[in-house]
């Protein structure tokens, strides 16, 4: 088997005393898909907010190719090469689609620092951020203030934004959540498209999208794994189908 | 406060954008008066007082460089203010060289201590950055008064030298143009920030700063670097006003010098960064106007003023001008 990229040890996180992940044993082998599914609640997103430093974990260690990334802030850990899309779409109100990927195209150098330069010189990632947007399908909306698009061209940005990052591990947080069929279609092909080289984690509700993309899937369910392997095992599992696949995933 | 000028500081409105949009010679044009208005200033005010605008234009370009354009509402920045003025004062007297070193050295000065500020304040946002750098202005006012020797206590520092390569400055009248390539100089730096990577990245982390970090961006290394530069911006005027009075006391250290310099921010609109200039003028003017005139509560007028401007003119004086400038243009 490949070698692991993104491991977690009993990971857990406690709010208040509510354990939102309890005890998770993560292992994503390098170059995989690897889907995250679980009802709302699970621990899904939590779990993406301490694997990235958003959040401190209350137990446990996480570690990214052999090294203890536990604890390390955000921009540390984007620094290392894991890139995050946000759930809930996190985007700069001020911006447009281009001002934004050009931001997370300059992110990787040391332009930033320089206060004594033109911002003429985030030209030089025109070409790139050009490149993304055409990814992403939004080529003909890169002067538009992110403010103004619509939600299924925020999501494809949002996306354009973890990939600007270059990362070896890409986290998407729910890509397909609220979108139309035509815009899932589109979405589940990019991924397919830029998985190659990278490894893959996906929190996603939609089964058809988990089955046509992810090469295992772990199952959360209230903090903990319920169970974890190729798709089509879990998806036979009875505890997995009682506890959240359910009868409407069998009809479908 | 604090909620109410970060909500607007979120979306600046600029006149240069709007001017940005319009055909060239509008932008020269505008540009040009601006330049005559800044050479005439000393012939139609009393030079003194137009000196005094200029040093304040540049404490308030400073604040606003934070609250507008990096999202923080230093209530401390009289700290770095005065700290310059001293410094000055003091290089000027024992080293004796031309004014405008002297007014670097105390700018430096200032930057150095926002380092150590900056690094305590900037983990920390809101009201409590506020509050954070409002206790430590306050720190320095103390030491500052405590330490006589150094800093003449309440007697302030007396008859700071005014030298530059032995030109005769001591009206006001001729100090305002030698101060005002300095002045230029700071304006300029402020401008260069605002329009430079780090000032984009700067805009994302006071709209964002979760989203900056997710891209890889240090947001308290990047507040902190805003942070130091502000206070040499700010270090800058002070540094002049010190040459400009040719004392200085404490009051430079003062919190209701840093709460002037936030009226002025507020009064010519936050985030536009020329709009302190104007907020700065405006106050400095009126308050000479009313002190002349032998008006006690100064005060009175200058907070009925700020509530008029902020509940007439949501966006201050200049970001509304640039608002209707910008509706005529697009028609
Ligand atoms: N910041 C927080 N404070 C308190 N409770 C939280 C916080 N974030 C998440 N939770 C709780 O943790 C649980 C897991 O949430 P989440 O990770 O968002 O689930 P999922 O993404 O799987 O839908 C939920 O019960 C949620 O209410
Ligand atoms: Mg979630």
């Amino acid at each position: 088997m490949a070698e692991t990229v993104l491991a977690t040890h009993a990971l857990t996180r406690d709010f208040r005393g509510f354990r939102a992940v309890d005890g998770v044993d993560l292992a994503v082998a390098a170059g995989t898909v690897h889907a995250l599914v679980g009802p709302n609640g699970a621990g899904k997103t939590t779990l993406f907010n301490l694997l990235t430093g958003f959040l401190k974990p209350s137990g446990g260690r996480i570690e990214v190719a052999g090294r203890d990334i536990t604890g390390l802030p955000p921009e540390r850990i984007a620094a290392l090469g894991v890139a995050r899309s946000f759930q809930i779409t996190s985007l700069f109100p001020m911006l447009s689609a281009r001002e934004h990927v050009e931001l997370a195209l300059q992110g990787r150098g040391t332009l930033g620092w320089r206060f004594w330069r033109s911002a003429k010189l985030l030209g030089r990632y025109r070409a790139r951020a050009d490149e993304l947007l055409a990814m992403v399908g939004l080529d003909e909306l890169g002067e538009a203030p992110a403010n103004a698009l619509p939600y299924g061209r925020k999501r494809a940005l949002e996306l354009a934004l973890a990939l600007a990052l270059d990362p070896d591990v890409l986290l998407l947080d729910e890509p397909t959540a609220g979108m139309g069929l035509e815009d899932v279609d589109r979405t589940v092909d990019l991924v397919d498209r830029v998985r190659a080289g990278r490894t893959v984690v996906l929190v996603e509700h939609n089964m058809s999208v988990v089955g046509r993309l992810a090469d295992r899937v772990t199952v959360l369910q209230a903090g903990r794994v319920l169970a974890e392997g190729p798709y089509d095992e879990v998806r036979a599992d009875e505890r997995v189908i009682t506890a959240y696949l359910g009868a409407a995933d069998a009809a479908g | 406060m604090s909620v109410a000028t970060q909500e607007k500081a979120k979306r600046p409105p600029s006149l240069l954008r709007a001017v940005a949009g319009a055909p060239r010679g509008l932008r020269w044009a505008l540009l040009a008066a601006a330049l005559a208005v800044t050479l005439w200033l000393p012939n139609g005010l009393y030079p003194a007082v137009a000196v005094d605008i200029l040093c304040w234009a540049l404490f308030a370009v400073a604040v606003d460089l934070l609250l507008g354009y990096t999202g923080l509402l230093s209530f401390g920045h009289a700290a770095f203010w005065g700290t310059s003025a001293y410094a000055t004062g003091l290089v000027a007297i024992h080293a004796g060289v031309p004014f405008p070193v002297a007014v670097l050295a105390g700018a430096l000065v200032a930057a150095a201590l926002a380092a150590p500020i900056g690094y305590l304040a900037v983990r920390r946002t809101g009201i409590y950055f506020a509050m954070v750098t409002l206790a430590f202005a306050q720190m320095i006012y103390y030491i500052a008064n405590n330490r006589r020797g150094l800093t003449g206590g309440e007697n302030g520092l007396q008859s700071v030298p005014r030298e530059l390569f032995g030109l005769d400055l001591t009206d006001a009248y001729y100090f305002y143009y030698a101060a005002l390539p300095v002045v230029l100089l700071g304006l300029w730096a402020a401008w260069r920030i605002v329009h430079s990577p780090f000032g984009r990245v700067l805009v994302g982390i006071r709209d964002n700063p979760a989203r900056a970090r997710a891209l890889g961006y240090p947001v308290h290394r990047y507040k902190l670097l805003a942070f130091v530069l502000s206070a040499f911006i700010a270090g800058l005027g002070g540094g002049l006003f010190a040459m400009a009075h040719r004392f200085v006391t404490l009051d430079t250290l003062h919190w209701t010098t840093s709460g002037k310099a936030v009226v002025m921010v507020v009064l010519g609109g936050i985030g536009t960064l020329w709009g302190g200039v104007l907020g700065a003028a405006l106050l400095v003017r009126l308050e000479d106007w009313l002190s002349f005139s032998g008006f006690e509560a100064v005060g009175l007028v200058t907070g009925g003023l700020f509530i008029v401007v902020v509940l007439v003119f949501r966006r201050g004086l200049w970001g509304t001008a640039a608002d209707l400038l910008r509706r005529r243009l697009n028609r």
